[in-house]
């Protein structure tokens, strides 16, 4: 019986240290990418905004912000190794945090 | 049934210490996820207003100097590089560079805050402050701008000084070794807090800043 319990128990410690060594190993090289990305479209984000494009400005700083978000939750938060779970909860927040402006623009702009 | 409390009552013989990182991480974006309706109400708010005044607002936000605005951006994007290194660092056992990072992060941190200071002061000087000179001619739109500017960007500096405090004790607990390599959910998880203040502001920033 113990050697049973022995068994699973190294078998776990096993599954958890290659989830923690293995799993997450990121070069170095992979973060400054991302952060020279995110650099970049902040000069894009800037620039946009000095040229007067109307209404479009706010479309695309706010279509850049968006991407900036996504790289730093992929890359940075780790999102691109966590489970489907915590995936799938990030995704049902943003639809919520969506319906909730949907809502209120549909309100606001037939008022 | 049996075969299980065995297991138990082993690990409990050997002193193994209970620790669930995937539980932990969990209850860690639950909390953000708090915190994303506490800035998306803000945010809401915000969009409603510009929807209503957008030519006040974009008045206000002329005298705003948008290039404070892109250094502290780049600031805060670098300090999440950092933690995102110092993550990494402590993976290979790189102690000491994990620290080094986590410092560049706390310096990071406190430079964006006094720009932030300097920032609040010019306007505070010029008498935009509840019940100041500046403020009782101007327009509904521009005095909105102003409150929803202060109340969103002063948040936001108090989850930057909440940030760096976490960041402080997480490097405590590296130098005393509670945080190694195959133990740094602690670390992880004030990361994920330093990026989330990070995601607020790539947002705060253009809708504050580059209303041309």
């Amino acid at each position: 019986m113990s050697e049973y319990s022995e068994s699973v128990n190294t078998e776990a410690e096993a599954h958890l240290t290659e989830a923690h060594t293995h799993g997450h190993l990121v070069g170095y090289g992979t973060y400054i990418m991302v952060w020279l990305g995110l650099v970049a479209l902040t000069s894009i984000t800037v620039t946009i905004a000095g040229i007067h494009l109307g209404s479009l400005t706010l479309i695309a700083a706010m279509l850049i912000a968006a991407v900036k978000t996504s790289l730093v939750g992929y890359h940075f938060m780790h999102l691109k190794f966590d489970n489907m779970i915590i995936k799938v909860f990030v995704l049902v927040c943003l639809v919520i945090f969506l319906a909730f402006w949907i809502l209120t623009f549909s309100d606001l702009s037939f008022r | 049934m049996t075969e299980h409390s065995e297991i138990v009552e082993h690990a409990h013989e050997a002193g193994h210490v209970h620790r669930d990182d995937e539980a932990s991480k969990m209850a860690m974006w639950l909390f953000l996820f708090t915190e994303l309706l506490l800035f998306g109400g803000l945010f809401l708010l915000y969009g409603a207003y510009r929807f209503e005044y957008a030519d006040g607002f974009k008045v206000a936000a002329a005298d705003m100097n948008s290039f404070i605005g892109a250094v502290n951006t780049i600031i805060l994007l670098t300090s999440s590089l950092s933690v995102a290194l110092s993550i990494a660092a402590i993976q290979r056992n790189q102690k000491k560079l994990c620290l080094g990072m986590l410092w560049f992060t706390i310096l990071c941190g406190l430079a964006f805050l006094v720009n932030k200071y300097f920032e609040w002061s010019h306007e505070i000087h010029n008498g935009i402050y509840p019940g100041g000179p500046a403020l009782e001619n101007m327009s509904n739109g521009e005095v909105l701008y102003f409150g929803l500017y202060y109340v969103m960007t002063g948040l936001h500096g108090l989850h930057v000084i909440v940030g760096l405090i976490f960041i402080g004790f997480v490097m405590v607990f590296i130098s005393r070794d509670k945080i190694t390599s195959t133990n740094f959910q602690k670390l992880e998880n004030s990361g994920l807090y330093w990026h989330l203040v990070d995601i607020i502001w790539i947002f705060l920033f253009p809708l504050f800043y580059l209303l041309h």
